[in-house]
């Protein structure tokens, strides 16, 4: 009798939680709701989004899907019965498969005059830029020092015997910077080029993990896990990161990026309003408000990635810590999309079998 | 509870009873709830997933056919070896549970089971911190002998698999088949000492039968669990090596090949399958029912020579497996190693508190800052919620099954399905199944601990059966006989004997939910950030102090955990008393 009544109690809960986001045009005073899909290292202060949800009488609520190729493949597979109003996140490396699926709304956004046009990767503007970020080889500063070793300066230098077993790289097949890594050394040593490369790399005793956490925590020296490698595959940001999250206030970041000629790759990472979305004219505002400075300039420091709006001013350990590669790599996208696959399998029969 | 379990443990002694019909609705009642749960919110989802991606084409490539097998070798392979290295620990580690008293055996009993809980990437900052290259091990064997380089490479190995897939699952072994053995009848082996049969004899002939349904049931569920392994092979054992799960995540979730993911993961549901199907032949076929006795019986301190050697050895093995990797992330996380880096010469180092007071400060004001006691409050919640919901269904279906007739038979093997299924085929599955109404359900909050409970329940169900199978029916019939209500036969019979198992059962379905990561990352909204997904907050950016806050949390997880185990097996249920 228990069991029937707790099995009633559960339908009686599913039916409720069915019934309830009924959509309809709610009381003028009562706030919308707007839906956001994003990976799960978005970040944005309190404050920001405050002032954005006062301004329109709007509530935004936050969909956190997994890592960057994670989220866009649920966008992409729940398409028909979108879950959110908007989708953030999608980089230039995944850019042409959210395409392809066509699961965005082409917008014009006023303020996309204030972004420069390089960033600008889609001519119909269904993914509009909002932020980008380098990945770069950091290194452990003290490392060299104290071995007295110059630090490497171009991808070239890392297959020198001195180097030997002193890289940890992220699996491109499972991590977005070790895609991006990957992508820079086919962008220099061209398609035909990069795998000898890799073979050297790889007798060179280069380490490969599974994500960005275990490289720079379990391998990399410079950070708190103290591991083997004084070379990770990271982001010219992460220095700077070193020293706003340092336990004691720090004089120097205790790591710095390799800068040298494609030795660093460009992620540009893109919002769309997804098709389907009721709520069209507020999707809209929320694209305008995130191309904004109050969102630009608060990115930063929430996300460790640099504002694409011209205007927008850098915090200050930006300016310290943070090194702008003058020749980052890129690649098109239509290019990383048709190849994709090929240059990972390719790569994993080169570097792990 | 008490009236669930009256009103079914009579369906399989019941033969005699004249109305068929009776038993055969009570048959559908029972069975009623599980199914229609597991049918939502586990077998509805797969479908939609599997049928969508479903595409014959892939069996003609001859590329995907020879990765499907390669992958599909390793994960038996690793599976098996990883299977038997758990039970060469744990079933001496069960006797020496069931046998004899130690000072601090609650403690060590408690905290064997808390590596079934830990994150992944925090069991490998814990291996690291003790056997990565610049681990204690390794720093004191290379100061010891003054060796330039680290003398033990563990990371990114076979070993390293094998060693943290027993860290996890030797916990199961010690329990299922420790709570089986402290309530084996000890006359029966008394009775062939007597007749003349040395100690191994006795446990060649009278013990291992009786315990081969909990040594089953115990090397079924760490099979499935290594079969299925995902977070080990990625962070331990690095890219070399792919199961089939691995290669799920990676078609599904990288390439978004769909119909290559659904063929793995129909392979490894046909696998999980055929296992249990393997597994419930072999149990049926030696269950013996004897008189179970209460587990203190049999305990006592070790008296012998031989036996305190065996009580020492077992107790430094279990210290070195458990003990010292656990120890190593508290202890890491109230250590500053980190003042003035940079300049090495001038490391500080000390004990410090700082990661957790930051854990209570929003320094950058962000959105997403999750409290600890938030976290705390969800974690328990969910936790809690998957302990009454996996209960509920479980118990049912673990006393229909201890009687099986045709129908159990038949579905026995199909309630362990959802430890085969990939965890991101399933999470895939639900953005697919409940997006739309009627079940428009993503968003809400309770899909977490239901979800949970899907992975629970197989669990609840092997801690119940063999306990459940073992009680005699005689029991009940003299109970009966001498006047005893149905009600009265089942507080004074069968409630005392799978107390023990129902209380390991809720201990499995706590530590499962407070654990779960892969589930929950897919599900959970911001708005109700459990621990482990506030670990993995930390963990993604760079800095000291998001490390040490990671650290910190996970100590906090550790402790919740340990505290909740602890609890649960403290209580002392109303009736146990009375055996």
């Amino acid at each position: 009798m228990r069991r029937l009544s707790l099995f009633v109690l559960l339908i009686a809960l599913l039916l409720s939680a069915c019934a309830a986001p009924a959509v309809g045009t709610p009381a003028d005073n009562q706030p919308q709701t707007l839906t956001v899909m994003t990976h799960d290292s978005f970040s944005v202060s309190k404050d920001v989004i405050a002032a954005f949800e006062q301004a329109n009488n709007v509530k935004l609520s936050f969909l956190s899907s997994g890592d960057g190729g994670t989220a866009l493949n649920k966008a992409i597979l729940s398409k028909d019965a979108p879950l959110a109003d908007v989708f953030y996140g999608v980089d230039n490396t995944f850019l042409s498969r959210a395409l392809a699926a066509d699961i965005f709304e082409p917008y014009n956004s006023p303020l996309l005059a204030g972004i420069p046009d390089a960033f600008k990767l889609d001519p119909q503007n269904r993914a509009l830029p909002v932020d980008y970020g380098d990945v770069c080889i950091n290194y452990d500063k003290a490392y060299f020092l104290d071995k007295d070793l110059p630090v490497p300066a171009t991808l070239e230098d890392l297959t020198q015997p001195e180097y030997k077993g002193l890289l940890a790289v992220e699996n491109p097949a499972t991590s977005s910077p070790g895609m991006a890594f990957l992508l820079a050394t086919i962008k220099h040593f061209g398609p035909d080029g990069y795998l000898a490369y890799w073979k050297q790399l790889r007798d060179n005793g280069v380490v490969v993990v599974d994500s960005w956490e275990t490289a720079y925590y379990t391998n990399f020296s410079a950070s708190s896990g103290k591991g083997p490698q004084p070379l990770v595959v990271s982001y010219a940001s992460s220095p700077p990161a070193e020293v706003v999250f340092a336990e004691t206030p720090l004089k120097d970041a205790p790591t710095a990026s390799i800068v040298g000629p494609d030795t660093c790759f460009r992620q540009i990472e893109f919002v769309g309003i997804l098709k389907g979305t009721r709520k069209l004219a507020l999707a809209k505002k929320f694209v305008d408000f995130m191309l904004s400075l109050p969102f630009q300039e608060d990115m930063p420091l929430q996300m460790f990635v640099y504002p694409v709006n011209q205007n927008a001013k850098l915090p200050d350990e930006f300016l310290k810590y943070a090194q702008v590669p003058q020749q980052p790599a890129s690649l098109d996208p239509a290019e990383i999309a048709a190849n994709r696959d090929k240059w990972i399998a390719d790569w994993t029969a080169t570097v792990l079998q | 509870m008490d009236r669930d379990g009256t009103s079914i443990d009579y369906f399989g002694g019941g033969a005699d009873s004249a109305s068929g019909k009776n038993i055969f609705m009570r048959r559908i009642l029972t069975w009623l709830a599980p199914s229609i749960f597991l049918g939502i919110f586990f077998f509805y989802p797969l479908s939609r997933i599997l049928g969508r991606g479903l595409d014959p084409a892939v069996l003609l490539d001859g590329g995907t056919l020879r990765l499907t097998w390669d992958v599909f070798l390793f994960t038996l392979y690793q599976a098996a070896l990883s299977t038997l290295l758990t039970l060469v620990i744990g079933i001496p580690g069960a006797y020496l549970f069931s046998h004899f008293t130690f000072p601090g055996k609650g403690w060590l009993r408690t905290l064997t089971a808390i590596p079934f809980i830990l994150p992944t990437v925090v069991v490998a900052a814990g291996f690291n911190a003790l056997l990565g290259p610049r681990g204690w091990v390794n720093l004191g064997l290379m100061g010891l002998f003054k060796l330039d380089q680290p003398p033990i490479a563990f990371l990114y190995s076979l070993g390293a698999i094998l060693l943290a897939h027993v860290f996890y699952n030797t916990t199961i072994v010690l329990r299922i088949v420790g709570n089986a053995w402290g309530q084996l009848d000890p006359r029966l082996e008394q009775a062939a000492r007597v007749l003349g049969a040395n100690p191994a004899r006795v446990l060649r002939t009278v013990t291992l039968p009786l315990l081969r349904p909990a040594i089953l049931a115990a090397g079924l569920l760490v099979f499935l669990f290594d079969f299925t392994s995902f977070g080990v092979i990625l962070l331990l054992g690095g890219p070399h090596f792919a199961t089939l799960e691995v290669e799920i995540y990676i078609q599904s979730m990288q390439m978004l090949n769909l119909p290559v993911a659904s063929l793995l993961s129909i392979i490894q549901l046909l696998c999980t399958l055929a296992f249990s199907i393997f597994y419930s032949r072999l149990v049926t076929h030696v269950s013996i029912p004897t008189a179970p006795r209460a587990a203190e019986e049999r305990l006592h301190p070790a008296r012998t020579a031989r036996q305190r050697v065996f009580l020492a050895g077992m107790l430094s093995l279990l210290f070195i497996f458990f003990v010292a990797p656990l120890a190593a992330l508290p202890l890491r996380s109230v250590t500053r190693l980190e003042a003035a880096r940079g300049q090495r010469t001038s490391v500080q180092s000390g004990l410090t508190l700082d990661y957790y007071k930051e854990l209570f400060i929003n320094r950058r004001d962000s959105l997403f800052y999750v409290p600890p006691i938030d976290a705390l409050r969800n974690s328990l919640t969910y936790a809690g919620m998957t302990v009454v919901l996996s209960l509920a269904m479980g118990f049912p279906a673990a006393s229909a099954l201890a009687k099986p007739g045709k129908l159990e038979k038949y579905i026995d093997p199909f309630l362990m399905l959802p430890l085969g299924a990939s965890a991101v085929t399933l999470g895939l599955g639900y953005i697919l199944a409940f997006n739309k109404p009627p079940l428009a359900l993503l968003t809400w909050p309770w899909l977490v601990p239901l979800a949970h409970s899907t992975i629970a329940l197989p669990f609840v169900i092997r801690n119940l059966q063999p306990a459940l199978a073992a009680i005699p029916d005689k029991l009940r019939e003299a109970a009966s006989t001498l006047g005893a209500t149905p009600l009265r036969v089942w507080w004074t019979v069968d409630w005392p004997i799978v107390s023990r198992a129902t209380l390991s059962a809720a201990a499995f379905a706590f530590t499962i939910s407070l654990g779960e990561f892969g589930a929950t990352s897919l599900l959970v909204r911001p708005e109700y950030p459990t621990l482990p997904t506030a670990i993995y907050r930390f963990l993604s950016q760079p800095g000291g102090l998001n490390y040490g806050q990671a650290l910190a949390m996970a100590s906090i997880l550790m402790l919740v955990c340990g505290v909740g185990i602890g609890l649960i097996e403290a209580v002392r249920l109303p009736g146990t008393g009375e055996f």
